[in-house]
């Protein structure tokens, strides 16, 4: 298939449909962003009334996911979708799943980062603001990429989570030396460490939703692939 | 451990990858039917352009496509049915076990024996259920009333029918509804032992529980036959091919294993046609 912009169905009725679930699943997107840029804030500025609204939102996501579904589950049974419509559909339904689980990680690093301000702060781990911010920046760039069926983009982000999986062992590492250093922060230390598991699972979903988005555009399901088989798919022509 | 974990069947997972993409290849099958270079002309007017393809044996394959895209006139030229119209013209050929259907050695009502044909509206003649399904055998000089018995029996139960007709077989076959005429239909094209059979919209003046059980007879008897369907709802043909060809205007779009075409076609014209983006 060439890379023209598909035309209109001669029902317009569902290019409405399918227009506002896309519409909805860019906006539960942005929420989640919203959600993850807020608490890392929390975290990186041991602010407290940031981190429980971010644990108070969370349901506003989760209510985002439920919609979705439901729209995805009428449109599958009224208008049984073929091919690129049926991927699109098929995308969703998983795409929401892990904006879900990012926006639970998010809610998780809230709770992470009020615990944490109790506890002194967690000031000397720069290295934890920078995992944030590449995985905050994976979420917005896979995002861009379903906006804009983006094929190039999405692998660009599925070889950016290699980074952050080295980046979240690195810290790691760091911190067990400073558990071993000072005992008595160990449980703030352990804190630190599953904020940084969250940002590290959150670069996993921000993959994840990539390689729905490459099956969304070439038709071939990319997951449990070597990055060098998804390059490949990529250059395929349709 | 637990005494009930021992129920738990083992799962093969190589096999479960193996089967995760049900890509069958045409090249892997059987064939049954093979068009070569085939042109189709009404008059001035090309119906058909150069079509090739293979049609596998032992398999559903259903041919999608427009209105006037020449998929019924395809089906046709499968038993000749097109010879009864005046001023056509045809060229390239079909072989069936090799042999060119259009050869001048070919007897037509033997290869009609060999390629039955059940049309979109339900023909049963004006006579009996039982004599409906004896017709082609009766035609064919048999008339040993056991025999015959026996192969309407086998027939009616082929076609699904059996248990809805056996008490009531000197009944006139236009009684019955329009569900149990077309699988009436499908028992009389069977009753001669055909190789292929072609339906040209089978289901499209059946409500929706009759074409469901017409769709469960098609499954049933591609094991015995090969089978060829014409149909305009793109989800009975997703439902009970195997493979599916696409066809626009006289030419043979693409053809692949239905899964495939339906989930990730390869042409756009077939995109826009499955996904309702045609015209």
């Amino acid at each position: 298939m060439n890379d023209t912009p598909l035309p209109h169905h001669i029902s317009q009725q569902f290019d409405a449909d399918l227009e506002e679930v896309r519409n909805n699943v860019l906006a539960m997107g942005g929420l989640v962003e919203q959600q993850l840029a807020n608490a890392l804030t929390a975290l990186t500025e041991n602010d407290v009334r940031l981190g429980e609204q971010v644990i108070t939102n969370d349901y506003k996501v989760n209510a985002l996911e439920v919609t979705i579904d439901e729209e995805c589950n009428r449109i599958l049974a009224l208008r049984q979708p073929t091919a690129i419509d049926l991927r699109l559909i098929v995308a969703i339904i998983k795409t929401i799943t892990d904006l879900e689980r990012i926006g639970d990680e998010a809610e998780k690093i809230g709770h992470l980062a009020v615990q944490l301000a109790d506890q002194g702060g967690n000031d000397k781990f720069s290295a934890l603001a920078h995992l944030g911010e590449h995985s905050r920046k994976m979420v917005h760039d896979s995002l861009d990429a379903f906006a804009r069926l983006d094929v190039e983009q999405a692998i660009r982000v599925v070889k950016e989570d290699l980074k952050t999986d080295r980046e979240y062992e690195a810290i790691s590492r760091q911190l067990i030396t400073f558990m071993m250093e000072d005992p008595r922060s160990i449980s703030r230390f352990l804190n630190v460490m599953w904020a940084a598991r969250s940002l590290e699972r959150i670069g996993d979903h921000a993959r994840n939703i990539c390689e729905y988005i490459i099956y969304l555009v070439k038709g071939k399901d990319v997951r449990h692939t070597s990055l060098e088989q998804m390059e490949q798919t990529a250059r395929d022509s349709r | 451990m637990h005494e009930n974990t021992t129920n738990i069947p083992a799962v093969n997972v190589s096999a479960l990858q193996e089967n995760s993409t049900p890509t069958a290849s045409l090249d892997d099958e059987t064939v049954s039917l093979q068009v070569r270079n085939l042109d189709f002309y009404y008059g001035n007017s090309k119906a058909l352009k150069n079509i090739n393809m293979v049609i596998p044996q032992n398999r559903v394959t259903a041919f999608i496509g427009p209105s006037g895209c020449g998929k019924s006139t395809l089906l046709r030229c499968f038993n000749r049915m097109n010879d009864l119209i005046d001023d056509i013209k045809i060229e390239g050929e079909i072989l069936l076990h090799g042999q060119n259907i259009y050869d001048k050695a070919v007897n037509v009502a033997n290869l009609r024996r060999q390629v039955g044909m059940v049309f979109q509206k339900p023909n049963p003649f004006p006579k009996s259920i039982f004599e409906n399904v004896a017709y082609g055998l009766r035609i064919q000089g048999m008339n040993d009333r056991r025999r015959l018995a026996e192969v309407v029996e086998k027939s009616l139960k082929g076609a699904a029918l059996w248990d809805e007709v056996k008490d009531r077989l000197e009944d006139n076959a236009l009684g019955l509804s329009g569900g149990q005429q077309q699988r009436l239909v499908i028992a009389r094209a069977i009753a001669i032992e055909p190789e292929v059979l072609l339906l040209d919209e089978p289901a499209s003046a059946l409500d929706p529980i009759s074409t469901l059980k017409l769709e469960e007879l098609i499954y049933e008897l591609k094991s015995r036959y090969t089978i060829i369907i014409v149909t305009h709802n793109m989800q009975q043909a997703a439902r009970v091919s195997d493979y599916c060809a696409f066809m626009l205007l006289g030419e043979l779009i693409e053809m692949a294993n239905t899964n495939t075409l339906f989930t990730n076609p390869q042409q756009k014209q077939t995109e826009d046609y499955i996904t309702g983006r045609y015209g």
